[in-house]
C-alpha cells in the first residue's frame, strides 16, 4: 500500500505544470466540452475555405429566404448567400477579434500593471489613477466611444474591443505583481543580484500567471460579445463581410417571416461564449486547487 | 463616517474631468469635420468657416476642453446638438428616464430573481436545483442582449402576439426590454450570492452558531445571510454600469426613446457635443451609483466603518 502511494506521488511528480492542469481539466466535463468547442471553432476558421459549401459572398437572387434543406444546410439569406459558410467564415472574423483585442489588452494593460505594482510609489499611483478614470465609463460604452472614434473596420474594431478592457488586465496584473513582488524568493533573488528585468521575467511573471489565463480566457468571450455588439449597431464589420453581429443586425428586419436568418448567428455568438466561459470556469478551478472546495 | 463620504465625493471630480478629458480627446481625434458634417456637403467655405469660429472649433485642443468644463461646472452647459439644435442636457434629460427605468428594472428583476436562486443553490449545493441553475447562470452570462430581445420578440411579440415587441411607454410595452436586458444581471447576482454564500457557511462562526444547537433556518437567516450579501451589493452597483450600456443595445432593438438610443443615433451622425454629454452623463451615473454601494457597504461593513472613524 505504501508503495503505491509513492509511485503515485512520483508518478505526479514527473508530470509538468501543463499536464498536470490538463489533468485536472479533464475531470471537468463542462470545461472540457468548452474546450471541444473552441477546437472545432479553430479548426472552421482556419479551413474555412475548405470547409465551407460555398463562399460567403456569393449571391444567388434566386435562391433568397430558403429555409434548411439538403442543399442549404442552414437556409439562405436576404441575398440568397448560404448561412453556413458565412458562419463558418465568421468563425475566422470572431475569433480573430476576441483573441487579437485580448492580446492587445493584456499587453498594454498587463504591462502597465506589472510596472505598476512592481515599482510602485508615483508610477504606480499616475497610472492607476488613469485607469480609475477608464473604468468610471462601462467598458461596453467605451468600446463604443472608441470604435466611434476610429471608424468601422476590423482593425479598429480589435483596438476599440482591446483597449476599453486594458484597466480589467492592469488591476489584475497589479495585484498579481503586488502579492508576488513580496515573496521571499523574489527577496532571495534579489540578494544573489539578479537585476530587476531577471527578476520580473523568471519570477513574477511565471507566478503571476494564474489569474491572467484565467481572465484572458474571460476576456476573449467578453471581447467576442462586444465585437459583435458594436457590429450590431454598425460599428464594426461592415458588410458583405461575414461577422456573426452583423449577420444578426442584418436579419433583423426579416424576422417576422424568416427568423432562420437571426437564429444561426445568435446561437454561434452564445455557444461561442458559453464554450469560452466554461473553459474559463474550469481553468481557474484546475490552475488554483486551493480555492476548488 | 462623513469623513470617508466626504473624501469619496471629492475624489470623483478629477475622475469625471479625467472622463471629461477622455471623451473629449476621443472626438477630437475623430476624422470627419463636424462643421460639414452639421451644414452638408453644399456648405460654402465662408459658412464652414463661420461656423467653426462660432462653435469654437478653431480653437486650440487645450482652450476649447478648459471651456468645455468651465461651462459644465458653472453653468451645467453641455453644449447644443448640432442637429437638432436643442441643448444637450436637454435632450439628455428627456431620455434619461426612460434609460434608468429600463436598467432599474432590470436590476429589480435580477434581485428578485437573483438571491433567492443563489442562496438555495448554495445551501443545497451539489443538488439537481444547484446544478440546474448554475447552467442556466451560465447560458445567461452567454447571452447577446440583442439576440435575447430578438428571440423573446419572436417567440411573445410574433407567434403567441402577447406583448408589444416596441415602445416604452406602457407598462406591457415594458416587460420585454426589463427582461431581455436583465438575464445577464440576474446570472451575474445568482452566482455571486451562491460563492459568497458557500464562503460563509464555512466560516468559523457559522460553525459556532451551529454547535450551540441553532435550528437551520436561524443559522441561515439571521447570521449567513446578513454576511454574505455585503460582496453582492458592490456586484449589483457595478452591474448597473453594465445594464446602463446593456440598455444601449436594448434600447435600439425595442426602440425604447432613451440614452442609449439617443447615443447610437448621434454617433451616426457625428453629433459630436451629444455624444460627449451622453458618455458624460452615463460615467455620471455610474459613478455615483458605485459611490453610493461603496457609502451603504461602509455602513452595514462594521470593519470598513472602523477604519474611518
Amino acid at each position: 500500500m505504501a508503495e503505491l502511494n509513492v509511485t503515485e506521488t512520483q508518478l505526479r511528480k514527473q508530470r509538468g505544470p501543463f499536464a498536470e492542469v490538463m489533468h485536472r481539466l479533464s475531470k471537468s466535463p463542462l470545461a472540457m466540452f468548452g474546450l471541444g468547442f473552441i477546437f472545432l471553432l479553430v479548426f472552421c476558421a482556419v479551413f474555412a475555405n475548405w470547409l465551407a459549401p460555398y463562399p460567403f459572398a456569393k449571391q444567388n437572387l434566386l435562391h433568397m429566404f430558403e429555409l434548411p434543406s439538403a442543399k442549404y444546410w442552414l437556409g439562405t439569406d436576404e441575398f440568397g448567400r448560404d448561412i453556413l459558410s458565412r458562419l463558418i467564415f465568421g468563425a475566422r472574423v470572431s475569433l480573430q477579434v476576441g483573441f487579437i483585442a485580448v492580446g492587445i489588452s493584456l499587453i498594454v494593460g498587463g504591462l502597465l500593471g506589472a510596472f505598476a505594482g512592481f515599482y510602485g510609489g508615483t508610477l504606480d499611483n499616475m497610472i492607476m489613477r488613469v485607469m480609475d478614470v477608464l473604468l468610471a465609463i462601462p467598458q461596453t460604452l467605451l468600446a463604443i466611444a472608441i470604435a466611434a472614434a476610429l471608424g468601422p473596420g476590423l482593425y479598429n474594431l480589435m483596438i476599440a474591443v482591446g483597449i476599453s478592457a486594458v484597466p480589467n488586465y492592469a488591476r489584475i496584473v497589479r495585484g498579481s505583481v503586488l502579492s508576488i513582488r513580496g515573496m521571499e524568493y523574489v527577496e532571495a533573488a534579489r540578494a544573489v543580484g539578479s537585476s530587476d528585468l531577471r527578476i520580473i521575467l523568471r519570477h513574477i511573471i511565471p507566478n503571476s500567471m494564474a489569474p491572467i489565463i484565467v481572465q484572458s480566457t474571460l476576456g476573449v468571450a467578453s471581447a467576442i460579445l462586444n465585437a459583435a455588439g458594436l457590429s450590431f449597431i454598425g460599428l464594426g464589420i461592415q458588410p458583405p463581410n461575414p461577422e456573426w453581429g452583423a449577420m444578426l443586425s442584418g436579419g433583423r428586419q426579416y424576422i417576422r417571416d424568416f427568423p432562420h436568418l437571426t437564429l444561426y448567428p445568435g446561437l454561434a455568438i452564445m455557444l461561442t461564449i458559453l464554450a469560452l466561459n466554461f473553459l474559463g470556469d474550469g481553468l481557474r478551478d484546475a490552475l488554483d486547487p486551493k480555492l476548488k472546495r | 463616517m462623513l469623513r470617508y463620504i466626504f473624501r469619496r465625493v471629492l475624489f470623483l471630480i478629477p475622475v469625471l474631468v479625467g472622463v471629461a478629458f477622455c471623451v473629449f480627446l476621443l472626438l477630437y481625434l475623430t476624422p470627419g469635420d463636424p462643421a460639414k458634417m452639421v451644414l452638408g456637403d453644399l456648405a460654402t467655405e465662408q459658412a464652414i468657416q463661420e461656423f467653426r469660429e462660432k462653435e469654437g472649433l478653431n480653437d486650440p485642443f487645450w482652450i476649447r476642453f478648459g471651456k468645455y468644463v468651465y461651462k459644465a461646472v458653472v453653468k451645467g452647459d453641455i453644449g447644443r446638438s448640432y442637429s437638432s439644435k436643442t441643448p444637450v442636457m436637454k435632450e439628455l434629460m428627456a431620455a434619461f428616464p426612460a434609460t434608468i427605468k429600463l436598467s432599474g428594472f432590470a436590476m429589480i428583476i435580477a434581485v428578485i430573481i437573483g438571491l433567492p436562486c443563489g442562496i438555495i443553490s448554495a445551501i443545497k449545493q451539489y443538488s439537481v436545483f444547484d446544478t440546474i441553475t448554475m447552467i442556466f447562470a451560465m447560458i445567461g452570462l452567454s447571452m447577446p442582449v440583442f439576440w435575447l430581445g430578438l428571440l423573446m420578440i419572436l417567440l411573445f411579440s410574433v407567434k403567441l402576439r402577447w406583448l408589444p415587441s416596441s415602445g416604452f411607454d406602457t407598462f406591457k410595452a415594458m416587460i420585454l426590454p426589463s427582461f431581455a436586458l436583465s438575464a445577464q444581471a440576474i446570472s451575474m447576482v445568482t452566482r455571486m450570492t451562491r460563492s459568497s454564500m458557500l464562503e460563509v457557511i464555512r466560516a468559523d462562526y457559522i460553525r459556532t452558531v451551529r454547535a450551540k444547537g441553532q435550528t437551520e433556518r436561524v443559522v441561515i437567516w439571521g447570521h449567513a445571510l446578513h454576511n454574505a450579501l455585503i460582496p453582492v451589493m458592490t456586484i449589483v452597483g457595478l452591474q448597473f454600469g453594465h445594464l446602463l450600456s446593456g440598455a444601449m443595445l436594448t434600447e435600439s432593438i425595442f426602440a425604447v426613446p432613451g440614452l442609449g438610443r439617443l447615443m447610437v443615433t448621434s454617433i451616426m451622425a457625428r453629433d459630436y457635443p451629444m455624444v460627449q454629454g451622453a458618455v458624460l452623463f452615463v460615467a455620471t451615473a455610474f459613478s455615483v451609483v458605485n459611490l453610493l454601494v461603496d457609502i451603504l457597504y461602509a455602513y452595514v461593513d462594521p470593519r470598513i466603518k472602523a477604519q474611518y472613524k
